[in-house]
């Protein structure tokens, strides 16, 4: 094992991929001569050479249809977005054509593109660089929807998202680009559709996504402080969502908290909680918490960006809500 | 390399696909007033010799992205009637087993990457399958079909930009009929000429006339020829009319009767059956053996579209992922 940065296991990730095989290649702005905005792909340029490296100009739609096309005709893409926000700008390319594609065709067309895009809430960005759009594009049918939170996952599955010969969206949340942790030195992917228990506990589950999972984290080490032993489960893919491994987690604890970073109307804590009270109602003891941002625009101001959103105090308050 | 030229031969088969176009879209017409049309149609009858004479200028394995009106471009580029018409049905057997209909209907193995229900959405792929083909270290050409319309969304200027900073081996073909549903050409956009706007990405740009197949050709032959040796990408314009109301659901066809009747008297198919008799590579008694085979031929594919099983409801789900 080795310790690296959430950014760098994203970098070897594509320096081991892309080296695996000359079908993969990277574009976007930025990605080639700057190696990323938040230099995730750095070195790229220097090994692969502009035609696998391509530093597109600002065109965010024409960058997502290139990626759709070029998967088409058999190559695969991995597409940057320099903020997720700016996915909005090529919805059409995302959401008409990688996701309906092989739909619409029957069957005879695969787009195995990854599209990759930071998410950049806790930063000070503002509204229109800080959103959590990732309900988006779960509700989206032909899309896979991915989002990690340790090295590990980083890496393992932005592999798996390479070698999948369907669209995947690739959420980064920026905060933990310079976080650390163990990745192994040989070769790995992990599954796509996976969820992991990040910590076991037997008296309320937490289901916290991305950045989330930390803060989950943090608030059980307070509560086994109290006496109060929670189950933290990671889904890291987002669609398809590893129902079973949360269902299995809410059958022993009968207390489920979801923590989210997107808004909370229409949220993926709203998706997790009506999955989980058309399953496992029976087993549940109290009503189910979702701890997600407001249905507020992100101001900049960090007095005011930490009032939206989640954060371990929040997760505390609700899962205090529903204790025995 | 030389542009292709046009053979007795060669020029024949282009006759008979316009016809086989124009056929098929009159079979279109007819079903739809019998209720076998699921869903939308965008016929092409008047624009038969721009999908025609772009898709004579390449080469089997070459790409083509379409349009929602994207009938003329899948037979033009050798894709089967009968498939066409059972898609258009929404029968197992069509192209994309019923699932994508007319606005859908794709041929991935022969490079038809796919008629297209959003406006200047194909064209962006257009770049993409050339990107794609040259990491891929393949030799393709791709030509774009789209209309005047799509010339006023962002993604043709976003894709014209890009493919010529990228000096790739496109062909972007403007099929300009003039009106969108109700919007005319010179009403929603601010130059006289799409092709005018080749110049703002250094690309060449052709306006060609549309409804002669030859001058197409031509244009396109070179175009492709570009494209081929490296030197980029170009479009062309070509000024041409739909006779029909924007789509089968039409109420209303807000066009002057009398432009779309001065139109007609253009009809590219008379006008090149007039060029092939003049050349006498075309009989009288040869034309009218064409007509029958064609005719027959879309007989034939309705009887196979009509006979054909719709889809399993079990099937309505399959198909998302891979």
């Amino acid at each position: 094992m080795k310790r690296i940065s959430f950014a760098q296991a994203l970098n070897e990730a594509l320096h081991e991929e892309m080296g695996r095989d000359p079908s993969v290649f990277v574009v976007g702005e930025d990605v080639g001569l700057l190696g990323g905005l938040f230099q995730v792909t750095q070195g790229l340029l220097e090994n692969f050479g502009p035609k696998r490296v391509i530093d597109t100009p600002i065109s965010e739609a024409a960058i997502a249809g290139a990626g759709v096309g070029a998967a088409l005709v058999g190559a695969r893409p991995v597409i940057e977005f320099q903020f997720s926000d700016f996915m909005t700008i090529a919805m059409d390319q995302i959401v008409n054509h990688a996701a309906k594609l092989r739909y619409m065709t029957g069957g005879q067309a695969k787009v195995p593109m990854v599209i990759r895009a930071p998410v950049c809430s806790g930063i000070s960005m503002g509204a229109q660089h800080s959103q959590n759009l990732e309900a988006w594009f779960v509700h989206v049918p032909g899309l896979i929807v991915v989002m990690p939170s340790t090295p590990y996952a980083a890496k393992g599955l932005l592999k798996a998202a390479i070698r999948d010969d369907n669209p995947v969206v690739f959420l980064e949340p920026r905060l933990l680009y310079a976080s650390t942790g163990e990745v192994p030195e040989e070769d790995y992917v992990l599954p796509i559709g996976k969820a992991t228990v990040r910590r076991e506990g037997s008296d309320v589950t937490i289901v916290a996504t991305g950045r989330m999972v930390g803060m989950a984290l943090s608030a059980a080490e307070r509560l086994s402080q109290e006496g109060l032993q929670a189950e933290v489960i990671d889904p890291q893919t987002l669609k398809p969502l590893d129902t079973e491994t949360i269902l299995r987690s809410v059958q022993k604890t009968s207390r489920l908290v979801i923590v989210n970073e997107g808004c909370r109307t229409c949220g993926y804590a709203s998706e997790i909680a009506a999955t989980m009270a058309d399953l496992a109602i029976y087993h549940l003891d109290a009503p189910i918490r979702r701890v997600t941002a407001q249905d507020v625009p992100m101001p900049v101001s960090r007095a005011l960006e930490a009032e939206l959103l989640p954060n371990v105090e929040a997760i505390l308050a609700a899962v205090k809500s529903i204790a025995k | 390399m030389e542009p292709q030229s046009l053979n007795s031969e060669k020029a024949i088969g282009l006759y008979r696909q316009m016809l086989t176009i124009r056929a098929f879209e009159q079979k279109v017409l007819d079903a739809h007033q019998r209720r076998l049309v699921h869903g939308a149609a965008h016929t092409y009858i008047g624009m038969e010799a721009v999908a025609v004479g772009v898709c004579a200028a390449l080469n089997e394995d070459d790409y083509v992205t379409s349009t929602h009106r994207g009938h003329g471009h899948c037979i033009a580029r050798g894709l089967e009637v009968k498939r066409m018409l059972a898609e258009i049905f929404g029968r197992a057997t069509g192209y994309c087993k019923g699932k994508g209909g007319s606005m859908h209907i794709a041929d991935v193995s022969r490079g038809m990457l796919g008629a297209d229900g959003i406006v200047g959405g194909g064209i962006p792929l257009a770049v993409g399958a050339a990107l794609g083909c040259r990491v891929r270290n393949l030799s393709r050409a791709v030509v774009s079909f789209f209309g005047e319309g799509a010339a006023n969304q962002g993604s043709f200027h976003e894709a014209l930009n890009l493919a010529a900073i990228q000096q790739l081996p496109l062909i972007f073909v403007c099929e300009n009929n003039h009106w969108a549903l109700s919007g005319e050409f010179k009403v929603t956009t601010a130059v006289p000429n799409v092709a005018d706007r080749a110049s703002a990405y250094s690309m060449p740009g052709h306006v060609v006339d549309g409804n002669d197949v030859e001058a197409v050709f031509e244009t396109a032959s070179k175009a492709v020829q570009r494209a081929r040796t490296g030197q980029g990408p170009s479009l062309i314009e070509c000024k041409t009319y739909r006779w029909e109301p924007h789509s089968i659901y039409t109420l209303r066809d807000p066009r002057p009767r009398q432009e779309v009747e001065a139109w007609k008297l253009k009809d590219p198919i008379a006008r090149f059956r007039q060029v092939l008799a003049g050349r006498e590579w075309l009989s009288e008694e040869q034309d009218q053996q064409i007509q029958r085979e064609v005719n027959q031929l879309l007989e034939e594919a309705e009887q196979f579209a009509n006979s054909s099983p719709y889809p399993e409801p079990s099937e309505a789900a399959t198909d998302v992922y891979v």
